[in-house]
């Protein structure tokens, strides 16, 4: 009895951990926008959302393979970041964090809307479903290893580019002092430009990768928009590295506390714990800038 | 090579300079000197064209450059190293000097001129992995000024090279100038440190509130009795 227990903690614990590199990819997206140009996207996962209907669009209606619609998809939700930075994003730039939030919100009521007109209301889904894996006694869904696998090489693919490239050193710089850019030969708004485009890419590729677990609704941004947002606060908002970290502490109270007493209670635990962490060390587990 | 002909700016209604004009020629160093407030800053962001002058003419090898965005006069060939210096202080060294080396003209030379800025400041080569705002003044001072040299100029702009800096670290501050200008470098200086200044440059203009009230070799400077009244306190 007491060894069949140990098994399916063991899975709780690897569900977590795959969990954790699927939110880890969500919050890298969010952060990354915020840690470089100091406006938090509140409708990050209506993004992911929009990348998810693309995707069903031209597999299930237009017929085309599914690999090419991912990477369709992605490209489209990065043209849908720097627009969202253009149009939306760069008139407030100088404006009170309050007005930004409230914009980037309107943001998230217009897609929800726009994809209820377009796409309905209905439950969609684009018809893939990837067989379960057993090892042992242990269940794991295929699905969610592989998002956990992209999630981690885009991941480390994205470190690659802010600390291996110009243009990234330029992302990384361009937070701690913005006003002398131009004397190092780079053009702010281009870098910022480029950073919308990284993270709406990273949300495209986010909607490819949780199209293969979730069926599509215009509300599904909800299921991990606020949890992506309480990820990078706990982690310290702007703060890479304390937002991959915070994602796997996240995953862990709901994949593990949902095993030890229902899938619901692992949720309250891990809100309880964002709660508490937030009376303990306000300024985000593990804060460095500012 | 530098030509500023009749520049006046200001912020807002303040007006922080009056129709001045300056000539840098190439090979020589010059320093703009003035008390504080003088404008002397202004000045360079005009020329780096972070500010946008009421009026006057900016050139550079004959060519006019008033309708450049700040971020092409690194292409011009004119680098700047600002005021307090503005290392990236959450970046490594080797990455703040990577960024002097921005545009796709310094990038195909690199490898070549970090040498050359390591071979400058050999201690720079030392402390390539630290993050520079943990480096001491005199250290960042020098990191700023390798960082400007890693796009190449043809002239160098420095801002206060020696404001907040200790007055020992000063001496061998103004001793690194004379290293820089013995590599060819085309320099134009602002500094409140007058007497240190006058003597690694061979021109200079006098700068007070905004309008250029002297002008002349160094050494006539430093013996004007004007000068030496008023700022060196002879």
């Amino acid at each position: 009895m007491d060894q069949i227990f140990d098994v399916f903690l063991l899975e709780a614990v690897l569900n977590g951990i795959l969990l954790g590199g699927l939110l880890a990819l969500l919050a890298l997206g969010l952060n990354l926008i915020f840690g470089v140009i100091d406006v938090v996207w509140i409708c990050y996962a209506e993004l992911i959302m929009v990348g998810m209907y693309m995707i069903w669009w031209m597999h299930s209606g237009l017929g085309l393979p599914l690999a090419l619609a991912f990477v369709l998809s992605i490209a489209f939700v990065a043209a849908l970041g720097a627009a969202m930075h253009h149009f939306i994003v760069r008139p407030v730039l100088t404006a009170e964090p309050i007005n930004q939030l409230l914009v980037t919100g309107g943001v998230l009521f217009f897609l929800q809307a726009a994809a209820t007109v377009v796409f309905g209301v209905e439950f969609r889904n684009i018809g893939v479903r990837l067989p379960g894996i057993s090892i042992g006694d242990m269940n794991l869904s295929l699905a969610r290893l592989i998002a956990f696998a992209v999630a981690i090489a885009a991941i480390a693919a994205t470190y690659l580019f802010l600390t291996r490239t110009y243009v990234g050193t330029a992302i990384r710089a361009i937070s701690q002092d913005r006003a002398i850019m131009p004397l190092m030969g780079v053009n702010p708004s281009r870098i910022y430009l480029v950073t919308s485009a990284l993270g709406g890419a990273l949300a495209g590729l986010a909607g490819c990768l949780l199209v293969l677990q979730y069926d599509i609704h215009p509300a599904i941004g909800l299921s991990f928009g606020p949890i992506t947002f309480l990820i990078c606060v706990m982690g310290g908002l702007g703060n890479l590295i304390g937002g991959f970290l915070a994602a796997f502490v996240f995953a862990q109270f709901i994949s593990v506390g949902g095993f030890m007493l229902q899938l619901e209670w692992g949720y309250v635990l891990a809100f309880l714990f964002f709660i508490g962490v937030m009376f303990w060390k306000p300024e985000g587990l593990f804060a460095r800038r500012r | 090579m530098l030509r500023v002909a009749g520049v006046s700016a200001g912020y807002g209604s303040f007006q922080a300079l009056f129709d001045v004009s300056l000539e840098v020629n190439a090979g020589e160093a010059v320093a703009v000197i003035g008390p504080n407030g003088a404008g002397k800053t202004t000045l360079l962001r005009v020329i780096s064209r972070l500010i946008e002058p009421r009026s006057g003419d900016l050139q550079m090898e004959g060519r006019r450059y008033n309708d450049a965005a700040a971020h092409e006069v690194i292409g011009l060939g004119i680098a700047q190293v600002p005021e307090g210096r503005r290392l990236f202080p959450r970046l490594t060294v080797e990455d703040n000097l990577r960024m002097g080396a921005f545009t796709p003209a310094a990038r195909a030379q690199y490898g070549q001129r970090l040498e050359f800025v390591y071979d400058l400041f050999p201690k720079m080569k030392e402390r390539r992995g630290q993050l520079a705002g943990t480096m001491s003044g005199g250290e960042q001072q020098m990191c700023a000024i390798g960082r400007a040299l890693m796009s190449g100029p043809k002239l160098l702009l420095l801002d206060e090279p020696s404001a907040g800096l200790a007055p020992v670290i000063v001496q061998s501050i103004f001793a690194l100038m004379k290293r820089i200008r013995a590599q060819g470098f085309t320099v134009l200086i602002v500094e409140q440190n007058i007497q240190q200044v006058l003597k690694v440059v061979d021109r200079a203009y006098l700068l007070e509130t905004g309008r250029i009230r002297q002008s002349g070799p160094a050494a006539e400077l430093l013996a004007s009795d004007e000068i030496r009244r008023a700022y060196l306190g002879v």
